[in-house]
């Protein structure tokens, strides 16, 4: 009688608007509070103001966790993305027996919690007498983006048909030429993504930074220290609001360009 | 004798000699040898899964070969990698880089040639005039239609010069009417460059059209080279002669009578006399022998001459520019399979009847011997 795709239902569109705001709605209560003229996170709320970011600005450990964090994820974006891409490769352009249950291991990460990772690293590393810095920070953070990665990347190298490599073959190129003038231009939009997803990953981790920061804190466990002194908290949640909005801006750009490199694709 | 020696040469231009592939315990190439003519169009015909596309990989050196060994130009292929065989491919689904426009999908393969800006751009620009899109450079790949992406391949190819053009199944993903534009298009430009093109293709009306020689093959081995003339009017095999066309099946035994005399005695038939310089079998030797549909004629009376039988008529199809018969003649199980050319108008004319009785005559030159099993 009617189609398979149905007109819209009244009750589905409204469990669909309370499920978004169940979602974002607490969310929301930190940058609505970051402009809160009150130390006391409550309602009603005492006015506007812009002092805890300016506050903010003052404040040298804030920008040292700051940028101890981006060069973390930096370096982890770039390092996972890279063999993101070799592991994608081999993956759909060799014949490799068992690649299943490889694929599958490199995804493990995923679904095993971070805090285990984190535990294990913290007895092997101190076993092997390795000092606790933003490198074992670093090395933690890899081992939770790699899947993002190659889980990103993936379907990027899936998605186009050997056969154009074979073509750039067949016009004189050996592989290494092969790769920059074929493969990495038509996986672009995929390293783009990753860089963004598994730098955005790496930002916010904790549970591994937790396990594995010596002296110098990334930014959220410099948060985590902040949230004991109730002065400090507005100004946690003014750089919790930036953060917010960042890593958001991040996802977006990163889907917004896999997804015009589909189009791209056709 | 320099002469000759370069005329075996560009008759053994590519040499494929006892070339086996197997992909486990899957033989896709078994023990197959032939010659490609420099300059000729060749093709290699053969239903899906019969190693044609396999073949043709090996020749790109996509594939490697298992045993044996193939020549282009003399040279041994086994130690060349792909990039380095002078030999270009329009692949099936035309890989045209998606990334690139039309004019630096053209020149892809000349960045070794180290050429001047200008020379370059000029190369491009004959080659669109060559697959008659000019004006087309800029277009981006995703802006072309299946066609078009098909003279782009094949320009991207021929750019480079290569020895040998290899194309897989090129017109497959066409529609019928812009296939059959293409076909002759290819014919033309195969003839204007002068490479020597190895086509695969499935479709054997396509291989009769375009090629100078014809591999049909089937099961990863090669069942006869041959002109189209040739595998249509004197296959060797029954699956060749089923391949190519349709044809009519009868088995016969020998009669010779000294050495004067031959005949075939061909069941529902009759006696055939043949030229004895064709059947070289002797008496009493069991053979099939073939005929194909359009060497029946078919007349309501006796035909006052030639070898005639009495058909009974099963059914009747017309198809346009001639009309298919099937007729049950006695002494033969299946009904022989009769197309006849409707050279006039029929407009009102009646359909024979079924059950009514036709005559089917033939010439004995049309008779083909096939090698039994």
């Amino acid at each position: 009688m009617s189609s398979y795709i149905k007109r819209p239902n009244r009750a589905l569109q409204l469990y669909a608007v309370i499920f978004l705001i169940v979602l974002y709605v607490p969310v929301l209560f930190i940058p609505l509070f970051s402009f809160n003229d009150s130390i006391y996170v409550r309602f009603p709320l005492q006015g506007f103001t812009v002092k805890w970011y300016g506050e903010l600005w003052t404040r040298e450990p804030v920008w040292n966790a700051l940028w101890n964090s981006v060069k973390v994820g930096l370096v982890v974006s770039v390092i996972s993305t890279v063999l993101g891409v070799m592991a994608a490769r081999s993956i759909t352009r060799t014949r490799i027996r068992g690649k299943g249950a490889l694929v599958t291991f490199i995804m493990m990460p995923l679904v095993i919690p971070g805090i285990i990772f984190g535990v294990a690293l913290l007895v092997l590393l101190s076993r092997m007498g390795v000092p606790l810095s933003l490198y074992t920070v670093g090395l933690g953070h890899l081992i939770i983006c790699l899947p993002f990665a190659v889980a990103t990347l993936l379907p990027r190298f899936e998605g186009f048909d050997p056969s154009i490599e074979e073509a750039s073959a067949d016009l004189g190129e050996n592989g290494w030429w092969t790769f920059w003038r074929v493969t990495f231009p038509m996986v672009m939009p995929g390293i783009v993504a990753s860089l963004l997803l598994t730098f955005t990953i790496s930002f916010d981790e904790f549970i591994m930074a937790f396990f594995l920061t010596g002296t110098d804190p990334t930014l959220p466990m410099y948060i985590w220290g902040q949230l004991r002194f109730p002065k400090e908290f507005p100004s946690v949640l003014a750089m919790a609001a930036l953060i917010l909005f960042v890593s958001f801006a991040l996802v977006f750009v990163a889907q917004w360009v896999g997804r015009k490199g589909l189009e791209d694709q056709e | 004798m320099k002469g000759t020696s370069e005329m075996a040469s560009a008759d053994r231009f590519i040499s494929i000699r006892k070339v086996s592939k197997s992909f486990g315990a899957f033989q896709a190439i078994d023990d197959v040898s032939m010659d490609i003519r420099q300059g000729e169009f060749f093709s290699l015909l053969g239903a899906s899964g019969c190693g044609k596309t396999t073949l043709l990989r090996m020749l790109a050196g996509f594939e490697s070969t298992s045993k044996g060994e193939i020549f282009i130009d003399d040279q041994p292929m086994s130690d060349v990698p792909p990039h380095h065989r002078p030999v270009n491919m329009v692949f099936q689904s035309y890989a045209i880089f998606p990334h690139l426009n039309v004019r630096d999908n053209i020149a892809y393969g000349l960045r070794k040639q180290k050429l001047s800006a200008a020379r370059r751009a000029e190369m491009v620009e004959d080659m669109l005039d060559l697959i008659k899109l000019p004006g087309y450079g800029n277009r981006k790949a995703n802006e072309l239609s299946g066609g078009q992406r098909q003279r782009i391949a094949l320009a991207r190819a021929l750019i480079l010069r290569p020895k040998v053009l290899l194309l897989d199944e090129p017109l497959g993903a066409l529609d019928k009417q812009l296939r059959e534009q293409m076909q002759l298009e290819l014919r033309a430009l195969q003839r204007q460059v002068g490479i020597t093109f190895v086509f695969v293709t499935h479709d054997q009306e396509e291989a009769l059209t375009l090629s100078d020689r014809i591999a049909v093959m089937a099961g990863g081995k090669v069942l006869q080279v041959d002109t189209p003339a040739g595998l249509y009017e004197t296959p060797k095999t029954r699956d060749v002669a089923s391949f190519i066309g349709n044809m009519n099946f009868f088995r016969g035994t020998v009669r010779r009578n000294g050495s004067a005399m031959a005949a075939i005695e061909a069941e529902g038939l009759g006696t055939i006399p043949m030229s004895t310089a064709e059947l070289t079998k002797p008496d009493g030797a069991p053979v099939q022998i073939g005929l194909r549909p359009e060497k029946f004629s078919l007349s309501p009376t006796r035909p006052d001459t030639g070898l005639a039988i009495e058909g009974a008529l099963r059914t009747a199809s017309y198809m346009g520019e001639r009309s298919q018969y099937y007729l049950s003649i006695p002494g033969k199980d299946e009904p022989v399979a009769v197309s006849s050319p409707n050279t006039h108008r029929l407009i009102g004319a009646q359909d024979a009847p079924e059950g009514q009785t036709l005559w089917l005559s033939w010439s004995p030159e049309a008779i083909v011997i096939l090698e039994t099993d």
